[in-house]
């Protein structure tokens, strides 16, 4: 009845069922992650929660633990898979981070420091996605999306809504809204949504709120997100509501 | 241009509504559906089936962008596409493609003017033995000749309806020129389900487990563990799922078994129902193969009515089982076994989180079984003469027989039935392969073999394969095979995870530009950087076996990049002189101080 295995050779309890991740979350100890959300089911599509089991790397948000597992989160293959994958989210949208007002808030960038990635490496694709600026309380920037579908699974498993989905294939997977127009501002989205909080980057932002906080004196500026965790729990400063 | 009317439109979707159910499942067979009538989904059908099937207006047209044969906009009356796999190209499909355009007066890739016929190219359609192939309005036309091409241009131009072609046109060939354990005496006189019936279906699943029988879809896992499986879930409905997708490029076995062993492959399904206790069952069949509709539902209707199908089969009570078959819609990711059952379920083909397996978890959340569908026949004819019969072929790990699709270069293209443990030289020698300089061996997600391993063998401990056999002879330049794979992988990801959605697309491109002589030894080391990050870190197993052609070929034949790299170290994939492009067309300018030097972007990266 020991229910025991082991993260970077720690010896860490599980409950049965419990993902890879969620055991090491109970037991304070961070797994970067960017399409993983506690209060909704996991995904495993952002592929950067990866983990060494054995030989196998797998993603840490769908794995369940088994008895005695032995897991690597620290071994530097890891890290270079995180970090590629983290280039690729780079090259696939637009990610002009001086330029965007989530910078420093914003998920994406600080798990990218994480893993160490300092400079852009792939050849950027510089997708062409109009931002939708139709919503009278927020805007959205498609060129920051990383297909994430949290707020795809805010909106139809909290909200009750289904405003958002994501059409095509490969790479020309993208964000949807859906209203008779495809815009937001038609759409029965509101700003008291859970789905208007839960996006890891600036895709999805609230109007009206330009650069209260300067860049570099911003939650991940001051302290890394494997020590302050996500945005979830800085809501009020991030979004500087209620 | 007018279009359909709204109200027959409608008229056409409430009666598919009628006739296949107002379920949510049904959604992509209604698309499907309305895609043929109309050659397109106006946005009418898109708002009536969101009201009716209670999903969203986006979901329906998410769908819609999800599959390659679906269509937001009007296609031509005559909506062509070429079959792209690279035996097709080998026997000059893009050529046909731009003879065919020519006479019609059209560019390659568009609709004409007056929408009368749409040109465009195609993921492998199965006819890879019977090639150049096409589509045409979803019909397989085959054999493509230069007087065929010239024929269809004549019938085009003068807007003949498709029932008045030739039929000639439109005949597929078996080609079977090797039976083995399965394909000799296809006996379907329904002797392996009476054997069933005597003995019951704990009998029929041991002799499943004696004969050590693997999936032959690609994965080999043990067929009567699955099955077991399934038939230990806790109570409820259970299913039944023939995986009929044969997406793979070059692989057209599954075509041949639907089109003449379809009896027994239902018989093996029949019997899996029985094991497991469903009543319900699936064909998953590739839309590409549309066309054996009207067949497999005659052969359904035959077993209904022979008593093989149906309720109480065999006058047996209690022993009901239904099959219905429904259609893909172009998306070689539904071959995967997840991603099936979301297209089954009506939405987009995306692959599912496993855990849990479908056994456990599958069509409706319910366990279900999904099978390829050489390993149904194999399965009804093991439950016929037993497992010791069929372990009698075959290695240690490797029961039976394989059926292979052999296609490329080679005397005698077509199907080829050998024990497990044939080695590949073998297989050369019978079809009739000369000067061969490489075989793709499970396609173009298998492996590619140079002629110092043709005496490897095809089993589940060396060469594990779906069936998929490509022959190069030296005439060829690989580099061909590694763009036209590069960019199917690319256009066939689903888009869910990363490394595969964008990795796919960086690995295009790279192979683009070592096609097109820009690349540097620096590329190729981003080739293996990227193609090992796909394998190791992708979603499923489409990502993960994407790039080993690539690092096959990088290993094994250098040279095709090699011969073709413009420095040695570094060039930049930014085409400075391109990036002007856009600047010279504003200034009106082409003169040559408006472009910036060949040999810039050479020295530059040569200094780095
Ligand atoms: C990208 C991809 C495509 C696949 N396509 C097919 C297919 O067309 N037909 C098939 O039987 N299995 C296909 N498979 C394998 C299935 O997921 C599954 O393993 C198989 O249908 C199980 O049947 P079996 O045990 O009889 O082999 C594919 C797998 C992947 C990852
Ligand atoms: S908008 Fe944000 S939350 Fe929604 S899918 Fe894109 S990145 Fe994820
Ligand atoms: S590897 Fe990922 S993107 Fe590719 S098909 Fe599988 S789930 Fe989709
Ligand atoms: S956080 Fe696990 S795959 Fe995205």
């Amino acid at each position: 009845m020991s229910n025991h295995f082991t993260l970077d050779g720690r010896q860490l309890p599980f409950v049965a069922g419990q993902t890879i991740m969620a055991a090491a979350q109970a037991a304070g100890v961070y797994i970067p992650h960017l399409c993983h959300n506690p209060d909704y089911a996991p995904h495993g599509s952002c592929r950067v929660c990866l983990v060494a089991v054995g030989r196998r790397q797998v993603s840490a948000c769908t794995t369940p633990v088994t008895e005695g597992m032995a897991v690597d989160s620290r071994c530097e293959s890891i890290q270079a898979n995180r970090r590629a994958v983290l280039q690729m989210l780079f090259a696939e949208g637009n990610h002009l981070c001086p330029a965007c007002e989530r910078s420093g808030n914003c998920q994406l960038q600080a798990v990218a420091y994480y893993t160490g990635m300092l400079a852009p490496h792939y050849p950027p694709f510089f997708p062409r996605r109009p931002v939708d600026a139709s919503h009278p309380d927020f805007i959205i920037d498609f060129g920051r999306c990383i297909l994430c579908e949290l707020c795809v699974r805010a909106s139809r498993d909290h909200d009750g809504k289904r405003v958002f989905a994501i059409s095509g294939r490969g790479l020309a997977s993208h964000l949807v809204i859906d209203s008779p127009s495809g815009l937001l501002g038609d759409s029965d989205f509101a700003a008291t949504d859970r789905a208007a909080h839960v996006c890891p980057t600036g895709a999805i932002l609230p109007k009206h709120k330009g650069f209260e906080h300067p860049i570099g004196e911003r939650l991940y500026d001051r302290e890394p997100i494997s020590k302050v965790g996500d945005l979830r729990a800085h809501e009020d400063e991030v979004d500087g509501n209620e | 241009m007018g279009g359909p009317q709204v109200s027959e439109v409608q008229g056409f979707v409430t009666e598919s509504l009628g006739r296949r159910g107002r379920v949510p499942e049904h959604l992509l067979q209604h698309l499907i559906a309305v895609q043929q009538r109309f050659g397109w989904v106006p946005p009418v059908a898109v708002e009536s089936l969101a009201a009716e099937l209670d999903v969203t207006r986006t979901q329906v047209r998410a769908a819609i962008a999800f599959y390659a044969f679906l269509h937001e906009r009007p296609r031509g009356d005559f909506d062509i596409l070429f079959s792209d796999n690279i035996t097709d190209r080998m026997l000059g499909n893009r050529h046909l493609l731009a003879r065919l355009a020519k006479q019609l007066g059209m560019g390659t890739h568009e609709t004409r003017a007056d929408g009368r016929v749409t040109l465009g190219l195609t993921s492998c359609t199965g006819m890879c033995d019977q090639g150049p192939a096409l589509l045409v309005n979803g019909r397989a036309v085959t054999g493509l000749t230069a007087e065929r091409i010239d024929r269809i241009a004549a019938l085009v131009g003068e807007c003949v309806p498709l029932e008045r072609w030739p039929g000639d046109y439109f005949r597929v060939e078996d080609n079977v020129r090797r039976r083995g354990l399965l394909l000799s005496n296809a006996d379907a006189d329904g002797a392996g389900l009476r054997k069933l019936v005597d003995q019951g279906p704990a009998a029929a699943l041991a002799e499943i487990e004696r004969s050590g029988l693997r999936g032959r879809g690609g994965a080999g896992f043990t067929t009567a563990l699955k099955w077991k499986f399934c038939r230990e879930a806790p109570e409820g409905d259970r299913y039944v799922v023939c995986n009929a997708d044969e997406g793979e490029p070059g692989t057209f076995k599954d075509r041949v078994l639907l089109t003449s062993y379809a009896d027994l492959v239902l018989e093996g399904m029949t019997i899996c129902a029985a094991v497991v206790g469903a009543r319900r069952g699936f064909i998953y069949l590739r839309g590409e193969y549309a066309y054996l509709l009207p067949h497999l539902e005659s052969v359904l209707a035959r077993r209904r009515a022979e008593g093989l199908l149906g309720e109480s089969i065999l006058g047996q009570a209690g022993f009901d089982f239904e099959i219905a078959v429904h259609l893909g819609a172009g998306a070689y990711i539904c071959g995967e076994e997840s991603a099936l059952i979301e297209s089954l379920e009506g939405k987009r083909g995306v692959t599912r989180k496993r855990p849990p397996f479908p056994v456990v978890s599958g069509y409706r959340d319910r366990p279900t079984v999904v099978n390829n569908v050489e390993t149904f026949l194999a399965a009804a004819r093991v439950v016929r003469w037993g497992g010791y019969w069929f372990r009698g072929e075959g290695t240690d790990q490797s029961a039976g027989s394989k059926i292979l699709s052999v296609s490329g270069d080679c005397a005698r293209p077509g199907i080829y039935e050998y024990p497990f443990g044939t080695p590949v030289r073998r297989v050369l020698i019978d079809c009739g392969a000369e000067r061969t300089q490489a075989v793709q061996v499970s396609g173009a997600a298998g492996t590619t073999l140079a002629p110092a391993e043709f005496d490897r063998l095809i089993a589940f401990e060396d060469l594990s394969t779906a069936g998929s056999f490509m022959v190069f002879d030296q005439s060829r330049d690989l580099l061909d095979m590694v763009q036209n794979f590069a960019a199917f992988f690319a256009h066939e990801s689903c888009g869910f995870c990363t490394p595969c959605r964008v990795g796919g697309a960086l690995l295009r491109n790279l192979v683009e530009k070592v096609a097109a002589g820009q690349a540097s030894e620096h590329d190729l080391a981003e080739l293996r950087q990227i193609g090992g990050v796909m394998r190791q870190t992708s979603y499923c197993g489409l990502g993960t076996t994407a790039p080993n052609h690539i690092l096959n070929t990088l290993d094994k034949f250098p040279d095709i990049y090699r011969r073709r790299l413009r420095s040695a170290d570094y060039t930049p994939s930014f085409d400075l002189d391109g990036a002007l492009s856009e600047a010279r067309a504003i200034a009106g300018r082409d003169d040559d101080a408006a472009h910036i030097p060949e040999t810039l972007p050479t020295t530059a990266g040569a200094a780095v």
